[in-house]
């Protein structure tokens, strides 16, 4: 690991391995935008023999497509052997793979899937590119991370509590990528069609201390390689807690928290997708269509 | 130890390659290894499961066959 990195990607490991024996207890987000990739997926005609769920986690997405989408072959793998190991155990190949440094050959897959779990790829641009790489012409990169809004509420108040109690404050909540962001990145890394949107998903608790419990126990604690390294002190904990309780309870008392799902679809180029034409290639005057009387536009042109 | 014969998939050892060189991979049946000669390390594969972690790999130059 070089000094530059963001994420410590040992600790990410050491969660999700840790997070394997009761992840069934607190995955659901992951079931559940694994169901909405899954949904887009199932809007395809496109067939895709061979395919890899990238940060597999204990299997969702494999459990979503429930054998649909036009998979004949599905490939996963996860940072964590633990978790392959979960995710592996109705069958199917399973791999141990770090998303920084894809062991597959170039041109394998048909299709590339990743629910929620590049947000801990250092980088990410290198991450794309290796995606692309390892993907047939024409083949698609479906992948859902988690953006830049995700428990916004929680930062704010750790933040303010740190500083109060401590007077000063360590990175507690991960930096995320944004949809602009992502969409530069997909176009930068060769990919065609490129898009990237944008959801919220808000759950709500009854208190803090379960979205921790939720959080730890999908392996997704903090891994910022410059949090601080020693216990958080009760008593910021508490004041962020109160902060939260204060600010955020809604009318009939729960919590909110909020998780922004960016969801990138790409395709590897291939002939057979639309290619814009070259500029100066219409045949068609645009000054004409909008002055022609009596229309706003009239098309084929007469 | 490989007791449990447990097999690779034949199919996922045709794509994979290493994930520091991008090299091919020879497959060590007795061992349960996958070798990288060009990265000089074998990545373990327990219970059928290759692990391709450089972390996880036993460098070839200690303890050579």
């Amino acid at each position: 690991m070089t000094d530059a990195s963001v994420f410590d990607r040992a600790q990410v490991r050491r969660q999700r391995d840790r997070a394997a024996a009761r992840l069934v207890e607190h995955d659901f987000l992951l079931r559940e935008v694994a169901d909405r990739l899954a949904d887009r997926l199932l809007d395809l005609t496109h067939r895709f023999p061979l395919a890899l769920d990238l940060g597999c986690h204990g299997g969702e997405m494999a459990e979503a497509l429930a054998g649909r989408g036009g998979i004949e072959r599905l490939v996963r793998c996860d940072l964590s052997p633990a978790l392959a190991a979960l995710a592996g155990r109705g069958g199917g190949p399973v791999v141990a793979a770090d998303e920084e440094a894809l062991p597959f050959a170039p041109a394998s897959f048909d299709l590339v899937m990743s629910n929620l779990s590049l947000h801990w790829v250092n980088d990410l641009p290198g991450a794309l590119l290796q995606i692309r790489h390892i993907l047939k012409e024409d083949g698609l990169f479906i992948g859902a991370m988690l953006g830049g809004d995700t428990l916004w509420e929680l930062r704010q108040c750790l933040l303010e509590a740190e500083l109060e109690e401590q007077g000063g404050a360590g990175p507690r909540i991960s930096p995320f990528a944004d949809v602009r962001d992502l969409g530069g990145l997909l176009q930068r890394a060769g990919f065609s069609l490129p898009v990237v949107d944008s959801d919220t998903i808000t759950v709500t608790y009854g208190d803090v201390m379960r979205l921790f419990a939720d959080l730890r126990g999908m392996g997704e604690g903090n891994a910022v390689a410059a949090r601080r390294k020693s216990f958080s002190r009760r008593a910021t904990l508490f004041r962020a807690m109160a902060l939260y309780e204060e600010r955020f309870k809604t009318a009939d008392g729960r919590l909110p928290a909020t998780f922004q799902v960016l969801t990138m679809t790409a395709w590897r180029p291939h002939v057979s997708q639309q290619q814009p034409l070259a500029p100066g290639a219409g045949r068609i005057s645009l000054g004409d269509a909008l002055n022609h009387p009596g229309s706003s536009c009239v098309f084929p042109p007469p | 130890m490989s007791e449990r014969a447990v097999g690779v998939d034949a199919k996922l050892l045709e794509i994979l390659v290493c994930p520091l060189t991008k090299g091919p991979l020879r497959y060590d049946r007795d061992a349960q290894e996958l070798i990288s000669d060009k990265a000089g390390l074998a990545y373990p594969i327990r219970d059928g499961i290759p692990i391709m972690l450089p972390s996880e790999a036993r460098a070839l130059d200690q303890t050579s066959a």
